[in-house]
């Protein structure tokens, strides 16, 4: 992987700097929140093609046709210690790794705080 | 084993590349642009890459190929040839314009010095219309796609060949506005066109194979199964943009001229192969 961000580095490295600059965000920080969400509630809205829609780039057991994009989510509690940690990804995924493509469902109010919460609540419990 | 060395040994010259000055000439992102792509699909040919996904998904290319047997897009051709042949009330005719047309697709986009701007094709053609007095046509489909395909048509087999040029400042800036809205992440997903097309290019957003970018304009326009109908490289785009929640730029503006100024240089050295079809 790091041998083919490299290749293209040279392209996109003047791109990326002006646009962290430029774009202004209501919400960049993960506020204080009680995650106390319904993991069943946040399976529907993982699943929903217009809301979370973690399947079109995660393998999610029980879920038809996954994406391969990001990696399954499977194993979640081992790999990420906290809810919290798991909450904060799902925020805004860019924090951990600059590179990471997936959305930020929290940062850019993809989720309302409700649906974020299930989501977590869901994706916690996998 | 000998794919990863070709891969490894690609990657190690680009990467020798990035240490290079960061404005880097557009010969240079070229080579490192082309090279990102063989080396990330090593057993597609170089011209294989001019038909998209279909270049690494087998399963989806048999469907494609069954389709290419009575293409979609023949009527449009068809249509186009009719606009072509028709004269405008004033008795001029496109041909009048482009004097050594049809078969002028590799000429676009290309630096127009005098006004200082990008032309594409679908520009030049809406300007000759306005020349002789007839009223341009609206740029994502309809005629204006009619007419492209034709066009496509009788230039396949041209090699793009986008130029730079080195003794105008402002042909580099174009690029590089190009270049900047290609890498810019935007929208409310928080994509850039890389983010999918480069990076992510053969992985699967749900079963959907995303393309790699090298080749993504020499098929255009194209008849999309989605669609139902022809659309051109301006509807693709704005396509995009919608679908990482951003807000489309206008057709032809200049930040899609730019855009398509940078992705077409970027395929320089593959034959134009359109008008295509695809899912």
């Amino acid at each position: 992987m790091r041998t083919r961000r490299c290749s293209m580095g040279i392209l996109a490295v003047s791109a990326a700097a002006l646009v962290t600059l430029a774009t202004p965000f209501a919400r960049a920080e993960m506020p204080q929140m009680e995650l106390n969400g319904n993991a069943e509630a946040g399976r529907e809205i993982a699943l929903d093609r217009s809301k979370g829609n973690c399947i079109a780039c995660h393998l999610i057991v029980g879920g038809e046709s996954p994406g391969a994009i990001g990696p399954a989510l499977i194993a979640i509690a081992p790999r990420f210690h906290t809810k919290e940690a798991v909450a904060k990804q799902i925020w805004d995924a860019t924090v951990r790794n600059p590179e990471a493509v997936m959305p930020p469902f929290g940062k850019h109010e993809i989720l309302t705080e409700q649906e974020f919460k299930d989501v977590v609540e869901f994706v916690w419990s996998l | 084993m000998r794919n990863i060395i070709t891969m490894l040994a690609a990657a190690g010259v680009a990467c020798t590349l990035a240490t290079h000055a960061l404005a880097a000439a557009p010969e240079e992102d070229k080579e490192a642009f082309q090279t990102y792509f063989k080396a990330r699909f090593p057993n597609v040919p170089e011209q294989e890459f001019a038909n998209g996904a279909y270049a690494i998904d087998p399963i989806g290319r048999e469907n494609w190929e069954a389709i290419e047997e009575f293409p979609p897009y023949e009527t449009a051709i068809d249509n186009g040839h009719e606009m072509w042949d028709t004269p405008f009330a004033n008795g001029k005719t496109y041909k009048d314009c482009f004097p050594d047309g049809p078969a002028i697709e590799n000429r676009y986009p290309h630096w127009d010095k005098e006004r200082g701007m990008v032309v594409t094709l679908a520009l030049a053609i809406n300007e000759c219309r306005e020349a002789n007095g007839e009223k341009p046509l609206k740029y994502r489909k309809g005629p204006i796609a009619d007419l492209l395909a034709y066009m496509a048509y009788e230039s396949r087999g041209q090699v793009i060949d986008v130029v730079i040029p080195e003794d105008d400042p402002r042909a580099m800036e174009a690029y590089e506005k190009g270049k900047q809205i290609w890498f810019a992440r935007r929208g409310q997903f928080n994509f850039s066109c890389a983010s999918c097309h480069a990076a992510n290019s053969g992985t699967t957003l749900r079963t959907e194979i995303l393309s790699p970018a090298l080749g993504h304009t020499s098929h255009f326009p194209v008849y999309r199964s989605k669609w139902g109908e022809m659309g051109t490289l301006d509807r693709r785009f704005a396509g995009c943009f919608k679908q990482v929640r951003a807000k489309p730029y206008a057709p032809q503006s200049e930040e899609y001229r730019d855009l398509a100024y940078f992705l077409t240089y970027m395929s320089n050295g593959l034959e134009l192969n359109g008008p295509g079809a695809r899912k």
